[in-house]
């Protein structure tokens, strides 16, 4: 991996991120007072990472790319449903893509 | 200063414990997206806001370019400047304090904290120091368990590291979704992010989606 690009992206969101967290306790809150801006901004994180779990478990660059990350997918969807807790989601979601990985 | 009252310090530290475990899948994902085990312990330390931190290494390993990785990580973030927002009274800090307190004004730390309400004001402040502390420790000393576990893993995908990450949003994302509402416009956005994904250069389609936010939170 370009090290000049690893190196900024970490200190670009790194500066972005913490500047963000100081907005609000400098601004009067009335800046930040109005129902749409709530609003959007409250759905923001459930597009986001709707659109990360599609981006990682079926996109290769601008392909849509049908893989063994979709069966660990599967999985995650199936755990989260039996309200299993956060580790054994991720683990078997990593647990079953390596299996279909190492038997292609 | 008052005494921490038990129900807060209960509160602070199952927060703590269960959220900083989450850090081993942020260090595993670091690394897999082809991040130093340096500079993923970096992000956890100086970027200290999780869902971004998996947003900008998830775009970097899509093969993203560099400013649609910070874009995306950046508007997960835009939360926390409502959570600092609601904290700024109830902290009332300046100085030092200030700089600190911003930097673990972060879910957690809000929530827990606000949970206290009915205990007083000196009960929302320990546990907003309190959660955001113990998640500061936990969460950074699981991410260098996880970066080194993935360093000595080798291939990603023979460890389904690859799948580990899309399952982590998902698990981050599921709490959300209990409305009904909610998994409509998350069901829009993947299918937008999905059919933009050949269109669009890669990382960009993530981005994107905030149109569905818009469009679905213009009206009530």
């Amino acid at each position: 991996m370009n090290p000049a690009l690893t190196w900024s992206v970490l200190g670009a969101t790194s500066a972005l991120c913490y500047a963000i967290k100081l907005v609000g306790y400098f601004i009067p809150a009335r800046w930040l007072a109005n129902d749409r801006l709530q609003r959007i901004n409250s759905l923001i994180p459930v597009v986001l990472l709707s659109a990360l779990v599609v981006a990682q478990a079926l996109a290769v660059k601008t392909h849509v790319v049908l893989d063994h990350r979709l069966a660990g997918l599967a999985t995650a969807f199936a755990a989260l449903i039996a309200r299993a807790p956060f580790p054994v989601v991720v683990v078997s979601a990593a647990l079953t893509s390596a299996l279909v990985y190492r038997l292609h | 200063m008052p005494r921490v009252a038990r129900h807060t310090l209960r509160d602070a530290l199952s927060v703590a414990l269960t959220v900083g475990a989450y850090g081993v899948a942020f260090g595993a994902a670091g690394v897999a997206a082809g991040f130093s085990v340096v500079q993923t312990c970096l992000f956890s330390l100086v970027t200290f806001t999780g869902a971004s931190q998996f947003a900008a290494v998830g775009v970097v390993a899509a093969g993203g370019a560099g400013l649609s990785a910070v874009v995306a990580a950046s508007l997960l973030s835009t939360r926390n400047a409502l959570y600092s927002l609601q904290m700024a009274p109830e902290l009332d800090v300046r100085g030092w304090r200030r700089v600190l307190a911003a930097h673990l004004t972060i879910d957690e730390s809000t929530n827990v904290a606000l949970a206290q309400a009915h205990l007083g004001r000196p009960a929302v402040r320990h546990g907003f120091w309190l959660t955001g502390a113990g998640v500061f420790i936990f969460w950074n000393l699981f991410t260098l368990l996880g970066a080194l576990g993935a360093k000595s893993l080798g291939n990603p995908a023979a460890w389904g590291l690859d799948a580990a990450v899309p399952a982590a949003f998902l698990g981050l994302l599921w709490p959300r979704l209990k409305d009904r509402r909610v998994r409509v416009i998350a069901g829009s956005a993947a299918i937008f992010a999905l059919v933009m994904t050949p269109v669009l250069p890669s990382g960009t389609p993530i981005i994107a989606t905030v149109v569905v936010a818009i469009v679905a939170g213009w009206r009530t």
